[in-house]
């Protein structure tokens, strides 16, 4: 069940079981070079909820990404995953609550010297050394098939399309079974068929697997599709957060315009 | 026309300007960006070595990332250290030979070459040749995965990346070169021997015996040891440039010149200073 936002006190209403969200972004500032670009947003995604954050280019949608699993830090505001603040965290503590949380960079982010292979063992290597070889050797191969890429195993992320090249990225990011999942653009500069082949690879994932899964897009079919819940970013905060029908009845004249032009 | 009947090369071109004098103010602004610059730089390295030094001490260790570094670091540069070393064999015996000779210094010869080799030019070949090498493929190589976000996906994976890409490297090269110089000095001793022997024969032995005649371990191991400094520079300075670099491949092919160059010339700095230290505490 979708949870609705209050744009006047920036609260998501707190679920009626009362359980903690796995991650809750709360007034969250972030500048570069004193150019606003995160001003002041708010966000919660739940336990085996998707949630799409869109918005033009620019508006600091993977930003908001890089803040959630530390690779940056706020200017102010506080960001909790799973009940926990990460500012400030220790690099190692960080690394503690980085091994719940997957990751998909936009551009895949593979390890260029490395195998499709071996970019997918690499979690597994140093987080599972007490796991055998050949297990880790059936968890990379189980991976690969299930991002449809088992026949390339041994090539090169150079050899590999870039539709390819995020699936192994997904299949990195999903190497250590985490509970939360970040994907930043996930379809972007995909052909239409790879965007859609990407789509029913994260809905299976997510219908499977029942993780918190946050995906930056502005692709609003892509959205639609894979999230119960869509947020839409505009400088620096969320204009509108609901369901896609609530988008649809919205009278704010960003949201028809973005409507209109996606 | 001025006053003296001279054309004044504003009438001959009207449209040049004036020559501007830089306004007080300006002049204090850029000197000020510089300091600035300077101290931030070093703040940021200081910063960088902290982290790299706690994540090297911490477990886990990345013994297979460090064997592959030191294969990388050791193993490649070998056949470039000891074609450097043999050169210079050759070229310090060509000159020491011409100058002992004029001095009718001759039978100096065998041990003006081992302490040449051994106490200066060995080591400090090693470490530029190394810091050509191993500085810029480090440089280059961490600043290309850091503007392809491959050290973030590293960092993302929960994998501290001071201690997978750069305690492993700076380790490898301070273990190394150490190491390295004893191959560039056992090169240049034997190429030095050799361009001698094709002009007046002397046995090895007979150089070896004579050059290292009255020798004490405390005349060659600082100085040999001394190059795990260099490392520690090289290593230190290629591995904080490539992970700073923004900016794509120009970002890139900066970080990797400013890996060599100032590797090499805080390596040289360096030197000067060690030089020093080995005469006070090992005379």
């Amino acid at each position: 069940m979708a949870t609705t936002y209050d744009i006047a006190t920036k609260q998501t209403e707190p679920r009626k079981d009362g359980s903690v969200p796995v991650v809750a972004v709360e007034k969250v500032y972030k500048s570069f070079d004193g150019h606003k670009v995160l001003n002041g947003i708010s966000l919660r995604v739940n336990q085996g909820e998707t949630l799409a954050v869109l918005g033009r280019s620019g508006t600091g949608k993977s930003v908001l990404l890089r803040l959630i699993i530390g690779l940056d830090t706020p200017d102010s505001g506080s960001i909790c995953i799973q009940g926990q603040n990460i500012a400030g965290l220790a690099l190692d503590r960080m690394g503690e609550i980085r091994k719940k949380m997957g990751f998909l960079f936009q551009q895949a982010a593979l390890y260029d010297s490395l195998t499709v292979r071996e970019n997918v063992a690499f979690p597994l290597e140093h987080h599972r050394r007490d796991m055998p070889k050949s297990e880790r050797a059936d968890r990379v191969r189980k991976l690969l098939v299930e991002v449809g890429l088992d026949g390339d195993i041994d090539k090169m992320p150079s050899d590999i399309s870039g539709g390819m090249q995020k699936r192994v990225g997904l299949a990195r990011a999903l190497a250590l079974e985490p509970e939360i999942l970040l994907l930043d653009e996930p379809t972007a500069g995909l052909d239409p068929i790879s965007s859609g082949e990407i789509d029913e690879l994260i809905l299976k994932l997510q219908r499977e697997r029942r993780m918190a899964t946050i995906v930056v897009t502005h692709d609003l079919h892509s959205a639609k599709m894979i999230a119960g819940r869509l947020a839409l970013l505009n400088e620096g905060d969320v204009v509108i957060e609901g369901t896609f029908e609530h988008l649809q009845q919205s009278d704010i004249g960003f949201v028809k315009e973005f409507l209109q032009q996606s | 026309m001025s006053d003296r009947g001279l054309t004044t090369v504003a009438e001959i071109h009207p449209l040049v300007p004036p020559l501007r004098t830089e306004p007080l103010s300006s002049v204090a602004d850029s000197a000020t960006k510089l300091f600035n610059g300077f101290f931030e730089w070093f703040g940021s390295l200081g910063i960088f070595s902290w982290r790299v030094l706690t994540a090297a001490v911490t477990p886990p260790y990345e013994g297979r990332e460090l064997i592959r570094q030191l294969d990388e670091v050791g193993s490649k540069s070998l056949p470039l250290v000891a074609m450097a070393g043999g050169a210079i064999g050759v070229i310090i015996s060509l000159e020491a030979r011409y100058s002992l000779t004029r001095f009718g210094a001759k039978s100096m010869f065998p041990a003006t070459l081992v302490y040449s080799v051994i106490q200066v030019m060995g080591p400090v070949i090693t470490g530029l040749v190394v810091s050509g090498r191993v500085g810029a493929g480090m440089g280059a190589e961490l600043a290309s995965m850091k503007v392809t976000e491959q050290i973030d996906a590293i960092e993302a994976s929960a994998i501290n990346p001071y201690r997978l890409l750069a305690a492993t490297r700076i380790l490898a090269c301070i273990l190394m070169l150490p190491l390295l110089t004893l191959a560039t000095d056992a090169c240049a001793l034997f190429t030095g021997w050799f361009a001698q022997s094709l002009v007046e024969p002397l046995s090895f032995h007979q150089f070896i015996t004579s050059g290292f005649k009255g020798a004490a371990f405390n005349s060659f191991l600082p100085q040999t040891f001394k190059t795990a400094v260099y490392g520690l520079i090289i290593g230190l300075i290629a591995c904080f440039q490539g992970m700073r670099t923004r900016g794509g491949a120009a970002g890139v092919g900066r970080a990797a010149t400013n890996s060599v160059v100032m590797a090499s010339l805080f390596l040289i700095l360096a030197d000067v200073v060690m030089v020093k230290f080995i005469l006070v505490f090992f005379p």
